[in-house]
């Protein structure tokens, strides 16, 4: 089992697509990868979850710490997510209130 | 031609007309986030095989035990045990019953603190501790029982009349 993580730039974000199962095992790969890219400046970041087959609670905590780290640096971290079992996990957790979520990257990136 | 000495069919479960494809499937792993997939995968393929469970409750299932199994792993590895977690899985007439076992610390299931609301900005200091509200969230009976010499969380996922599927 591997973790795909796909970056590209759409004007002023950056996209993070990600592929595969998030969990105990893969996130500290997907929290690295976040953490480089606000190390490298990025700080409007969108987290595409469409490619996402599985996602845990240890997923959920590297987009917390993500939004927390890009917000110290007044930026955003938002998604991309139209799977129901995946955004199920948001709205159980109440985390729907915390990300804002989108339907597509074009979506997310409007205006950029 | 010898006559081949045939064994007797496996016995049905009692009480059921449904063929119960298997009974109990127990598997140990070693406790290394690696292997949290593969009890994952043992999971959903078992409950693959029981058609009173539609595919949205067996996500359900996968992911509370995944967020198990998850949990007993770091307890391992918080006492340095080179010790396997088990699960254990049941299918009857009820609905499907997973077991994990670990033999960690211990923690108190009602002792878990509570994360300030979604609005507050201090929400953000939690990365953790989601695991256990998800898993009761999810399945339809959650028992856990800690003690110093461990922890076992029983998950139950129901079959319900609306769950059948044609």
């Amino acid at each position: 089992m591997d973790l795909g993580l796909d970056v590209t730039e759409r004007g002023k974000h950056t996209v993070l697509s990600v592929h595969g199962e998030v969990d105990v095992y893969t996130a500290p790969k997907f929290r690295e990868r976040l953490i480089e890219l606000v190390t490298e400046g990025k700080h409007q970041i969108v987290v595409d979850l469409d490619g996402v087959d599985f996602l845990d609670s240890t997923g959920l905590g590297v987009l917390v710490g993500g939004l927390k780290r890009l917000r110290s640096h007044d930026g955003d971290l938002t998604l991309v997510c139209t799977q129901s079992r995946i955004l199920k996990v948001f709205e159980i957790t109440g985390l729907t209130k915390v990300f804002a979520i989108h339907a597509s990257v074009d979506e997310a990136t409007a205006g950029s | 031609m010898p006559r081949s000495t045939r064994r007797p069919p496996a016995p049905r479960a009692p009480g059921s007309d449904i063929a119960v494809v298997a009974d109990v499937v127990a598997l140990e792993i070693p406790a290394r986030a690696e292997f949290v997939a593969l009890a994952r995968l043992v999971v959903s393929a078992l409950a693959a095989t029981d058609i009173q469970l539609a595919d949205e409750r067996i996500d359900d299932l996968k992911l509370a035990v995944s967020e198990a199994c998850t949990n007993a792993i770091e307890a391992h590895d918080s006492v340095s045990t080179d010790e396997r977690v088990r699960m254990r899985c049941r299918a009857d007439e009820r609905g499907l019953e997973v077991s994990i076992e670990d033999r960690g610390p211990g923690f108190d299931p009602a002792g878990l603190p509570d994360h300030p609301p979604v609005t507050d900005p201090d929400r953000l200091k939690f990365e953790r501790g989601l695991g256990i509200p998800l898993i009761r969230a999810l399945v339809d009976e959650v028992e856990i029982t800690s003690s110093q010499g461990g922890t076992a969380v029983r998950l139950v996922m129901l079959h319900a009349a609306d769950d059948i599927v044609d």
